[in-house]
């Protein structure tokens, strides 16, 4: 069955579409009625689901990157830098 | 933060410091050849907030001024160079292929599972992506850099660079989706 949404000539997209929406719609910029599109499309694709699952999954895999790796050092020769720019306000 | 940067609190410095260092660093290896040079420019990149403390009048967050500072001097050393190397383009998808004509999956993405995830998660996967991400276009490199692996806004990322949101989201789009590709491969491995 498909159904229209008021005011929208035909608010099914395809696949390909939802896959070209997804940062947008993770991002929470798309348009009102995009939005609804891509959330009805959703409901009866499970494949779009799956994909929209990858994204995410892909969104923490790549978080796991991140490592603060501060060299104490680095951190000593920043302090100093401070407290020279509070002493003679020239750093 | 802002009153207490300025009256010389050193406490805020060190978390200022503590929370952003590192990422600078990062921001600014995707300018320039060498770990020891990004160091340079994220040491010269404090050096600039201090001394434009004063005149820093909070339109944009501090972060934002802070990465934006990082990318000015990055570029200003002169050393930004295109470390782009080329990826063959039959590595990745191109979604070409992958839908029908009339828009439907061709082959639909398996299903990923809790193990699916956990293995995408370990540490020889995420040197995976680093090195791929190393490899990816100048600008798909620092906006997934900004975005995914420093957890940065759009709106921050899309000022930090200067291009505009939309901009900004197809290059996250397109370096998610050769990420995605690397992890599916490796899923099916």
């Amino acid at each position: 069955m498909r159904f229209r949404w008021p005011g929208s000539r035909d608010a099914a997209i395809t696949c390909r579409r939802a896959v070209e929406l997804v940062t947008a719609y993770l991002d929470g910029a798309l348009s009102t009625d995009d939005e609804m599109r891509f959330v009805t499309h959703l409901t009866y694709c499970p494949n779009c689901v799956e994909h929209l699952q990858h994204v995410r999954g892909t969104i923490r895999a790549t978080g796991r990157l991140q490592m603060n790796d501060l060299d104490p050092q680095v951190r000593t020769d920043l302090m100093d830098l401070y407290r020279r720019w509070r002493a003679d306000g020239t750093a | 933060m802002l009153a207490r940067l300025r009256a010389g609190d050193e406490e805020a410095f060190t978390v200022l410091v503590d929370r952003h260092h590192a990422a600078m660093v990062r921001l600014a290896m995707t300018y320039v050849r060498s770990r020891a040079v990004a160091e340079e420019v994220a040491q010269d990149a404090w050096l600039g907030l201090l001394r434009g403390l004063d005149s820093f009048e909070g339109r944009s967050s501090l972060r934002t001024w802070l990465y934006r500072i990082v990318v000015n001097r990055a570029i200003s050393t002169g050393l930004h160079e295109r470390r782009h190397l080329p990826v063959e383009v039959s590595e990745f998808e191109d979604n070409n292929g992958r839908f029908a004509q009339d828009g439907h999956w061709v082959t639909p993405p398996a299903h990923w599972t809790d193990e699916v995830i956990e293995r995408i998660t370990a540490p020889e996967v995420a040197a995976r992506i680093r090195q791929l991400i190393d490899h990816l276009p100048l600008s798909q490199r620092q906006v997934v850099t900004l975005r995914d692996v420093e957890g940065l806004s759009s709106e921050e990322v899309s000022e930090i660079l200067r291009i505009t949101e939309g901009n900004q989201r197809v290059l996250l789009h397109r370096a998610r989706t050769r990420i995605r590709s690397l992890l599916e491969q490796e899923v099916l491995a």
